[in-house]
């Protein structure tokens, strides 16, 4: 095994065991839920434009899917895929907005396919998607335009952002737009608080496909992950307890290998 | 047929990239590094395929003479003078006059632009509504006043109490909000790997 991973492999294991384990428990018992409040608006937002008659504004920010921003990429398409069955049902206009090649066709894919799904092929167009710059903020100024020119009624920001992410949210604030955002960046969350209607705090942005497809088998991910999250905090404690009675554990050298 | 073969290569791939992560087998690094060396190449295809995509939108404006296809039109000239220059050579004077004169003035005056976003974000946000805005006010003033050089001329204390908060309360909310994500980044991963996730290929939200 490689030095110094030995640990990291022990604990993904164990993470693994947990969510699997919970995975098919979840087949005979539907784990509790709790409501999350950023993904419950997404309808709230597509009814909203689809009132107005202004079209939903969708950008899966700048994480790809070849680097460790994939998973969010991923929870951002599970979220795309999503609004777009809401606005093909409803028969509002739908504008997503991407910045990395590799995400633009799957985001084609991803559209096309959820209004095939939602009964109305007819609806989906080539202008839906827009590729619009890999260059960080020549796609944010790409972005506020078409925020600004479409007068979108509502911007679902999910994935990777940067720098970029404070314009595009206040941009949506000042057109009007209800804005919905999730990103597991933390120095850009705080930016998102702030200007946004609707925050998805890291975890929940993650949670998104779990939570918006209702499978029990995917839900039951979700209760592995706490079980995950319960031992993290009680090794925190074990550790923050063991250093105050003595500075260097040895338990601290066998967790480095 | 059409769906399960990019399950089971996506599945494949993510298998073989946590071993070769995790242990030190020879034949799993070289294939490894070759099938990061496709990811590259299939990169630059989709940048190509983006361009395309971008190049087939804007005409279609033109031609339908939509209002503000003038942006069209000067996208499609300066996409087109861009790419011819950079691929005659990467020191192409019209290259780097374009990169140099345009895209990163332009770049730098956009980035400089997000401090008044932030203004009128956090004049929105601070104002006291709620226990949660006021004790975000209350941070915020002491923070922004602690690491101005000001704020050690009204009150000694302020850089003293900005490092407490910056150093506790705020690493630690920053290290469960870490935690979390890593565990979910596991739980999406472990799910695409298993072919549970599948929404990437279109149609299952």
């Amino acid at each position: 095994m490689v030095t110094g991973r030995v640990t990291s492999f022990v604990i993904l294991v164990v993470i693994f065991a947990a969510i699997i384990y919970n995975m098919q428990r979840a087949k005979t018992r539907l784990p509790q839920m709790r409501r999350i409040a950023g993904l419950d608006a997404i309808e709230e937002a597509v009814g909203r434009a689809t009132e107005m008659g202004r079209p939903v504004f969708f950008t899966p920010g700048m994480g790809d899917i070849t680097t460790s921003t994939a998973s969010e990429t991923f929870a951002a398409l599970e979220m795309m895929s999503y609004t777009a069955q809401l606005t093909a049902r409803n028969d509002t206009g739908l504008i997503v907005g991407v910045a990395i090649a590799n995400v633009y066709p799957l985001s084609e894919q991803v559209v096309e396919q959820a209004y095939l799904q939602a009964g109305r092929p007819d609806a989906y167009h080539d202008d839906m998607v827009r590729f619009l710059s890999p260059t960080q903020f020549a796609y944010a100024s790409a972005c506020m335009g078409i925020i600004e020119r479409e007068k979108v009624a509502s911007t679902i920001m999910a994935g990777r952002f940067l720098a970029e992410a404070m314009l595009l949210a206040e941009v949506s604030s000042q057109v009007g737009a209800i804005s919905i955002a999730g990103t597991g960046s933390e120095y850009q969350l705080p930016f998102f608080i702030a200007a946004c209607d609707y925050t998805l705090l890291g975890e929940e942005l993650l949670a998104a496909g779990a939570y918006l497809a209702r499978d029990p088998v995917r839900l039951g991910s979700l209760a592995g992950q706490d079980w995950s999250k319960l031992l993290a905090l009680v090794m925190v404690l074990i550790g923050a307890i063991m250093v105050t009675f003595n500075p260097k554990p040895p338990l601290l050298d066998l967790l480095k290998k | 047929m059409r769906r399960e073969v990019p399950v089971f290569l996506a599945g494949a791939v993510g298998v073989l990239m946590i071993i070769e992560y995790f242990f030190n087998v020879p034949l799993m690094r070289s294939w490894s590094t070759e099938i990061q060396n496709w990811a590259v190449i299939i990169s630059a295809f989709a940048l190509g395929l983006g361009a395309v995509g971008l190049a087939r939108n804007h005409v279609a404006r033109i031609s339908q003479k939509k209002p503000d296809s003038i942006n069209s039109v000067l996208l499609i000239v300066t996409l087109v003078v861009t790419i011819v220059s950079g691929i005659a050579s990467r020191t192409n004077p019209t290259f780097l006059f374009i990169f140099n004169n345009v895209i990163t003035p332009l770049g730098s005056a956009f980035y400089a632009m997000v401090a008044f976003f932030v203004a009128s974000s956090a004049y929105r946000a601070f104002r006291a509504r709620s226990l949660e805005a006021v004790m975000f006010l209350v941070a915020g003033t002491i923070v922004m006043l602690g690491r101005a050089p000001v704020g050690e001329i009204i009150w000694k204390q302020f850089p003293v109490i900005t490092e407490w908060i910056m150093k506790y309360p705020n690493l630690a909310g920053m290290r469960g909000f870490q935690i979390g994500v890593a565990v979910g980044v596991i739980g999406v991963g472990l799910r695409v790997l298993l072919g549970i996730d599948r929404s990437y290929l279109g149609g299952e939200a």
